[in-house]
């Protein structure tokens, strides 16, 4: 236990000190992608869903499974999603912008 | 656990600090998602060799049923969307967490074959308390955030006398639950009830407590709000880190909690405001109910036309546009990327400038005008051209409003004093594409309206600024 307060508060440390750095320009990318990063609850839901007999701790795994793999996927590809728009080169052409 | 599976873990959580770190500058914060999601799969690939897999088809069907909505969500949702989205992930990270910590209690309940009951200590009972209190917590919470930012509940705080009071109640039921869990923890094997029905209590209260802690908070609090449920759902997974004793869990969760705590007093200080302050709430609404177009006596205001508007632009050496969530709200970015591509052709120097809580959440401007093609080049923080309106010809505020407002300088009694604004009053000339003269968010009229250089324009902004590129073509 003492060992895991130890690698809480270091990575609290390290968490604060990467992420002060990051521009407000990325600030959404950076709360969906972290987002996708707490989906790592997805490696408790495997193991309750898919390594457990009891099946009271299959069912709410089953469920923690789906949700965290909601999120995982999701938040990552989405993450992905904004971050091309900020990374890519403008068009010559304005044309594809609405008009109305 | 074998050592091979703890070095996996290592490095999954060496990746995800990596591919953070690479989230500092835009070029290079594409890679850092992929390095963070490579960290995912190794970290889920170990996984699957810490105990032997019972059950193949329910772990299938659940990855590929998450994995199929994750999907959907992810590329279907318009960019407008995204304080939404943002919100309902961070919900199901949190009940995530909170259906871990119920399996677990689940396994020692039914003696699973995973779990040795002589191992259940009161230490891991208030552990899997905590994490279900978080996750719940969290869960609830980004509903209520979801519900407002979507508009399906009011934008309005929804609040009563004494809520405070009755959350701090619910959330010491919530500890209280912890307590018994930890209590019961010797007894586990003669008297299980205990644990079971502190459990769901605990799951209960925090329910609520999610609830109530986010109906009071109003729409353009939001950002402060997704923040701190993203740090939320990071501390519920670095809980159920502690319950599995899995140090991938602990560092990752924590680093999100880090990142979405450091966001959230980034708003605040944006704002002016304290943390308490924000999440007492009741602070605000969204603006839309004071009657439209009320000149208060002694003072008039000055109109013009998207003609004039684009005459104006035209012929001005440097323009800056300073969007809000009025913006946001008209789908406007695409036609605004079109006027100033315009201007530019003219050659006009055309600048924006994004306060920190434009929009409903942080970033938000950002993203929209990222989506319509603006090089983030162009986009400029508060602090970096506050100083530069000064020696601006027209500052151009679509859909702006408390973050423009002169009285967040001058009277003291007011709400927003204090709070750092965009300095626009400095410029030459001040447009406003607005679509009344009701106040902002924070229910203080503004008197940017009626200075003598401003000149309002009152329609949907992306009407008006469609209008304007027209003109300018025409010029």
């Amino acid at each position: 236990m003492i060992e895991n307060v130890i690698i809480f508060v270091l990575a609290a440390l390290l968490g604060t000190e990467v992420l002060t750095k990051v521009p407000q320009t990325l600030h959404t990318p950076l709360m969906s992608g972290a987002n996708a990063i707490s989906g790592i609850t997805l490696v408790g839901a495997v193991i309750a869903a898919g390594m457990s007999d009891a099946w009271w701790a299959q069912a709410l795994g089953f469920g923690a499974l789906v949700v965290a793999t909601i999120n995982v996927v999701g938040g990552f590809l989405v993450t992905d999603r904004m971050l091309r728009m900020f990374g890519r080169k403008r068009s010559a052409s304005a044309s594809d912008s609405s008009s109305s | 656990m074998t050592p091979s599976i703890e070095l996996a873990y290592l490095l999954s959580a060496v990746l995800f600090v990596l591919g953070l770190k690479r989230m500092q500058t835009p070029p290079t914060a594409r890679s850092g998602n992929a390095l963070a999601s490579l960290g995912m799969f190794t970290a889920v690939v170990a996984t699957l060799f810490v105990h032997d897999v019972l059950s193949w088809p329910l772990l299938l069907a659940g990855v590929l049923t998450g994995g199929a909505i994750g999907t959907v969500l992810a590329v279907r949702t318009p960019m407008t969307s995204m304080p939404e989205l943002v919100a309902v992930f961070n919900g199901f990270g949190g009940a995530a967490s909170a259906f871990v910590a119920s399996a677990e209690i689940a396994q020692y309940l039914q003696g699973s074959r995973l779990v040795d009951a002589s191992t259940y200590s009161p230490t891991l009972a208030v552990v899997i308390g905590v994490s279900l209190l978080v996750g719940m917590i969290t869960f609830t919470g980004s509903l209520v955030a979801f519900g407002k930012l979507q508009g399906l509940l009011s934008g309005n705080p929804i609040t009563f006398p004494g809520v405070a009071f009755v959350t701090g109640l619910l959330l010491l039921a919530g500890v209280v639950g912890i307590v018994l869990m930890a209590l019961g923890a010797p007894e586990l094997t003669t008297d299980p009830d205990i644990t079971l029905y502190a459990g769901i209590g605990i799951a209960a209260s925090a329910a609520l407590v999610g609830l109530f802690l986010v109906f009071p908070i109003g729409g353009a609090d939001m950002p402060v709000v997704v923040a701190l449920l993203n740090s939320y759902s990071g501390l519920a997974a670095a809980a159920t880190g502690f319950i599995l004793d899995n140090t991938a869990l602990i560092v990752s969760g924590t680093l999100v909690g880090a990142a979405g705590f450091m966001l959230t007093m980034q708003m605040c200080e944006a704002m002016n405001r304290s943390l308490a302050n924000v999440m007492l709430g009741g602070f605000g609404g969204d603006g839309a109910t004071s009657s439209a177009l009320d000149i208060p006596e002694g003072k008039s205001v000055q109109e013009t036309s998207p003609q004039d508007l684009a005459i104006l632009a035209t012929y001005a050496e440097r323009v800056i546009i300073v969007p809000g969530y009025g913006l946001a709200v008209a789908q406007a970015q695409h036609a605004v990327r079109e006027l100033a591509d315009r201007l530019q052709s003219k050659g006009v120097d055309v600048r924006y400038a994004i306060h920190p809580v434009a929009g409903r959440m942080p970033g938000h401007m950002n993203v929209l005008l990222a989506e319509a093609d603006v090089p983030y080049e162009q986009l400029f923080e508060m602090d970096e051209i506050n100083s530069a309106f000064s020696s601006t010809d027209v500052a151009l505020v679509i859909g702006a409003n408390d973050v423009v407002n002169p009285a967040a300088r001058e009277a003291s009694g007011s709400p927003i004093a204090g709070m750092p604004i965009l300095d626009v009053d400095d410029a030459e000339t001040v447009v406003v594409i607005k679509r009344s003269l009701s106040p902002g968010y924070s229910g203080v009229p503004n008197s940017l309206f009626y200075q003598d250089n401003t000149r309002m324009l009152f329609a949907d902004a992306k009407e008006a600024v469609s209008e304007t590129t027209e003109a300018v073509k025409g010029l």
